[in-house]
């Protein structure tokens, strides 16, 4: 496939480092900073290009007339939508995605259609790391989320405490403890290293569990992996920005939000627009405030400011004045390594979570979903098993007839409602939904081929 | 470690090379089969050996590993195509005679130790042809075209490789794709060379063999008096055309290949000073053989030949040009300084770089009289960055330092000056033929001088920096 990536950003260079890494694709990357592009083209087996993004001129060199997707990933939204309108309308490229992070333009309506503005699929970092911190705020204990099977089946991370039922027991005693419920351990991260379980494996605190189960077993698991936690009440926010506010709305409902901004104008502007929520004008890295608005009764404190630096130290400094979970936004994942084994709870990276769903727009076919993990250590993808006249690499096999390629297993399947764990002699039907760990990520490309194939 | 991988799994591949003098031999009944299959032997045995106890060791290459694959393989690649001349009895050469001949041959110098190539057994000519031909593209890209593991590590290695000063622009986002359209390119020129010689009135050995050398800007040929052998002017003629493409960035011809259209060519600066070049010094030797050279009836095609012969860096000869009357000699050798077109197989200095030097000494020039001014070195409309400017004039003093360096040490071994300017000049541009005693190859010369010459080639066909950067300390420090 050949990819056009318009902007070398943090997304747009990770974009491109994931997307060259499998063979088949051909990927070329604008952008108009032609330092950025040097240091790329030494690490990347990638073409680049340097200009403004949105020049029909630019987009031509960059070999945009049979090119098959184009991906908008510049700063400015405006020349991410008008991208997309050239490459639509001069080289009439077939997908156009892109980043949109202005909810002004998310919101219109018949903006994006075929004969206005055409982009397929937009992307707006500020919604996906929202969810994916509501997904987090559901769960208390999870370190992340992933939904598959239409949010029937869901994968969790967690870290396994001391008080975790399973903690010294091997796997297998899981059956025992739980019966009833479908659901298995798909990874283990070890002190940072993965680890491939078996039923033998004995589960130790601090281990990092990979568990994937039907959505009414999640808890049941959790309290196998460490105490469980009531479910979270209190919210504070740090920073009031795009993606604090709008988490601010989507939990103000169900908990007790309070959000931090400095800037009095835009705290007054915010507060305006949320309902029931309490803003609160000052520095979320002021202690006084911090006490005064009883940071130690806090489940969560979230830190969403624009400086990752600020983030960090006002969740270290809640976490130490007793907030009981800190999240923190950070940009770099070097950072997010850094600080995950201390005292922040867990580090959330927009880029990651913008990848993630852009990588699985981009794989499309028949998987419909591709989950980095934890850093992109390894991934998790579900595809469609389809059967065509009778014909099918996977349809109608149990799973040890399947060849798949090295790296790659098959860990549960939904069928319907139903969420079954995948055994060796498991046989898979038409039309499952089958959830797959691959930690060599090189081998996307041929698991995509068994399946289209289906 | 990975070095060691890659370099084992390039002489296995280089090994191979080997194999196709033996069905040459077969096809004329030659009785060279044995030293033949003895190199290959070797070669791919000491190749398995470096490659296989580090087979699985698949650590991505870095820039500075790069370099290193490419300085060592060119080195290694030199001393183990010697094996075939050295064993085989027909030619009767010492191991300096022997790398000498392998390393001019591969990195496309076409400078001989070797008379009376007439009498050689046509396995060993069209195995130096043969070598010829695979250093013209550089072996090492066709490595990255057909060996898809070395992945990024193979733009590592391409940029150590290719010649010129600007390296990022790849023809296709993938490395191995642009090597591989690069070699398409190289291929198609070489067969269409081959047959138009062939037309021309060669033997089909001779016109393959040929055509390899003309692609490559080698000059390597099967008989001694070179391409005055065939005394034909159509082949001078075919010669002539086929120097001047190869000596165009074959970038300029996958651009025009694929949209089917020439006008790539005019736009492009470099190829437009290139292309004056030649012009102007073809006038200008015409003009004076004309003045001053009145036995010989073809002055216009042969002046011509020369012209681009040797300011190509091909280094073909039809007559003994060292004893043309005047400036000549001196004026086709300072030519061979400018070479060809970065991305081209030509040697020499490259025509962009002198074109960047004229403009930044325009530049000089203007800022003596506007002392305010912002003028930015521009090659037609683009600017180029001051970052290549400086690795432009870097390399420039470099060469000119070595070549110093290199024209005392040849004296010092006893060659007189004309005799040692001219093998220098002959080696670093990657031309081949010289002037005074080596006017006929550099069978005469001493032990040492050859040694020198043998360093000079592999300088000037890896652009110095390559081999250069391997001796300091800043490379091994860390």
């Amino acid at each position: 496939m050949k990819i056009l990536i318009l902007g070398a950003g943090q997304v747009g260079s990770s974009a491109a480092e994931q997307l060259s890494r499998e063979e088949s694709n051909d990927v070329t990357v604008v952008d108009n900073r032609a330092d950025i592009l040097d240091e790329l083209q030494d690490r990347l087996d990638i073409r680049t290009v340097c200009g403004h993004a949105s020049h029909p001129d630019v987009i031509k060199k960059a070999g945009g007339e049979d090119s098959d997707i184009v991906i908008a990933l510049t700063d400015s939204d405006e020349t991410n939508m008008l991208a997309c309108q050239i490459a639509s309308t001069i080289f009439d490229i077939n997908t156009k995605i892109a980043r949109i992070r202005s909810a002004a333009y998310m919101h219109s309506k018949n903006l994006f259609t075929k004969d206005a503005i055409p982009v397929d699929v937009r992307l707006s970092p500020e919604k996906l790391v929202c969810e994916h911190i509501e997904q987090l705020i559901q769960y208390p204990g999870a370190l992340q989320v992933l939904e598959f099977g239409n949010g029937q089946a869901k994968l969790v991370a967690a870290k396994v405490s001391h008080e975790g039922l399973l903690v010294g027991q091997k796997i297998s005693a899981l059956k025992e403890h739980i019966p009833n419920t479908e659901g298995r351990i798909a990874a283990i991260y070890r002190d940072g290293q993965p680890l491939l379980p078996d039923g033998d494996t004995i589960i130790r605190a601090d281990d990092e569990v990979f568990f994937i189960a039907a959505k009414k077993d999640i808890r049941a698991f959790m309290t196998e992996m460490r105490k469980i936690e009531s479910p979270v009440r209190r919210v504070l926010i740090a920073g009031g920005g795009h993606i604090g506010v709008r988490l601010a709305s989507a939990l103000e409902k169900t908990n007790q939000v309070k959000i931090i901004e400095h800037d009095p104008v835009r705290a007054k502007l915010i507060s305006e627009k949320l309902d029931d929520s309490i803003v609160l004008v000052g520095d979320a890295s002021d202690q006084e405030l911090l006490s005064e608005e009883d940071v130690d009764n806090v489940d969560v404190f979230c830190s969403l400011t624009n400086s990752e630096e600020a983030n960090i130290l006002s969740a270290m400094l809640a976490k130490k004045m007793g907030a009981k979970k800190v999240i923190s936004l950070l940009k770099r994942p070097s950072y997010a390594d850094l600080v995950e084994a201390g005292t922040i709870d867990i580090a959330i990276s927009p880029k990651e979570i913008t990848i993630s769903s852009l990588l699985a727009y981009i794989r499309g076919g028949d998987v419909v979903k591709v989950h980095s993990l934890r850093r992109g250590a390894a991934e998790a993808i579900e595809a469609i098993a389809h059967e065509e006249k009778g014909k099918s690499a996977v349809v109608g096999k149990t799973i040890d007839n399947i060849n798949l390629p090295q790296g790659c297993s098959i860990i549960t399947i939904v069928r319907g409602t139903e969420v079954i764990i995948a055994h060796h002699d498991t046989v898979i039907e038409k039309d499952d939904h089958v959830i797959l760990f691959v930690t060599d990520k090189s081998k996307i490309a041929d698991l995509e081929e068994i399946f289209r194939k289906a | 470690m990975s070095i060691q991988r890659i370099v084992g799994l390039l002489l296995m591949l280089f090994s191979t090379s080997m194999l196709t003098p033996i069905i040459v031999g077969a096809v004329y009944s030659d009785s060279t089969w044995q030293s033949f299959l003895f190199s290959f032997a070797i070669t791919i045995i000491i190749g398995f050996v470096a490659w296989y106890p580090v087979k699985e060791i698949k650590k991505e290459l870095k820039l500075r590993d790069g370099f290193m694959v490419v300085a060592l393989f060119w080195v290694v690649l030199g001393s183990f195509g010697a094996i075939p001349f050295f064993y085989a009895n027909e030619t009767d050469m010492s191991i300096t005679d022997s790398i000498f001949e392998s390393i001019s041959g591969l990195t496309t110098t076409g400078a001989t130790v070797i008379t009376g190539l007439d009498y050689l057994p046509k396995s060993i000519l069209y195995y130096r042809q043969q070598l010829q031909w695979l250093g013209g593209m550089g072996i090492i890209v066709l490595a990255v075209a057909i060996l898809p593991m070395l992945g990024v590590g193979g733009m590592q290695l391409y940029k150590a490789e290719t010649p010129g000063p600007i390296k990022d622009n790849k023809l296709t986002p993938r490395i191995t794709e642009t090597a591989k359209a690069l070699w398409y390119v190289y291929l198609s020129f070489t067969i269409i060379c081959a047959l138009s010689y062939y037309l021309a009135g060669m033997n089909a050995f001779d016109a393959l063999s040929h055509s390899f050398s003309t692609v490559a800007i080698g000059g390597f040929s099967t008989h001694d008096t070179s391409i005055g052998y065939f005394d034909n002017n159509a082949i001078e003629i075919i010669a002539i055309i086929f120097m001047f493409i190869a000596g165009v960035n074959f970038s300029l011809h996958f651009f025009a290949w694929q949209n089917k259209n020439l006008t790539h060519y005019l736009q492009d600066h470099e190829f437009r000073t290139y292309f004056k070049i030649i012009l102007i010094l073809s006038i200008i030797v015409i003009a004076l053989l004309y003045r001053f050279d009145n036995q010989n009836h073809q002055n216009f095609i042969t002046g011509l030949f020369h012209a681009v012969s040797i300011a190509t860096t091909t280094g073909f000869t039809t007559s003994d040009f060292a004893t043309w009357p005047g400036a000549l000699p001196i004026l086709l050798i300072l030519a061979s300084f400018i070479g060809g077109s970065a991305g081209s197989t030509a040697g020499g200095i490259k025509v962009i770089r002198i074109l960047l030097i004229y403009k930044q000494a325009v530049r000089e020039i203007k800022r003596l009289v506007h002392p305010n001014a912002e003028i930015p070195v521009k090659v037609g409309r683009e600017p180029v960055s001051n970052r290549v400017v400086d690795a432009v004039w870097g390399f420039f003093s470099i060469y000119l330092i070595v070549f110093a360096f290199m024209l005392l040490a040849m004296m010092i071994t006893g060659l007189d000056h004309t005799t040692a300017f001219s093998a220098v000049a002959a080696t670093i541009n990657n031309l081949g033929p010289g002037l005074g005693e080596i006017s006929s190859g550099f069978s005469n010369v001493p032990e040492g001088a050859k040694w020198i010459a043998i360093a000079g080639m592999l300088l000037g066909r890896l652009e110095i920096f390559t081999l250069l950067v391997l001796i300091t300390p800043t490379f091994w420090r860390h």
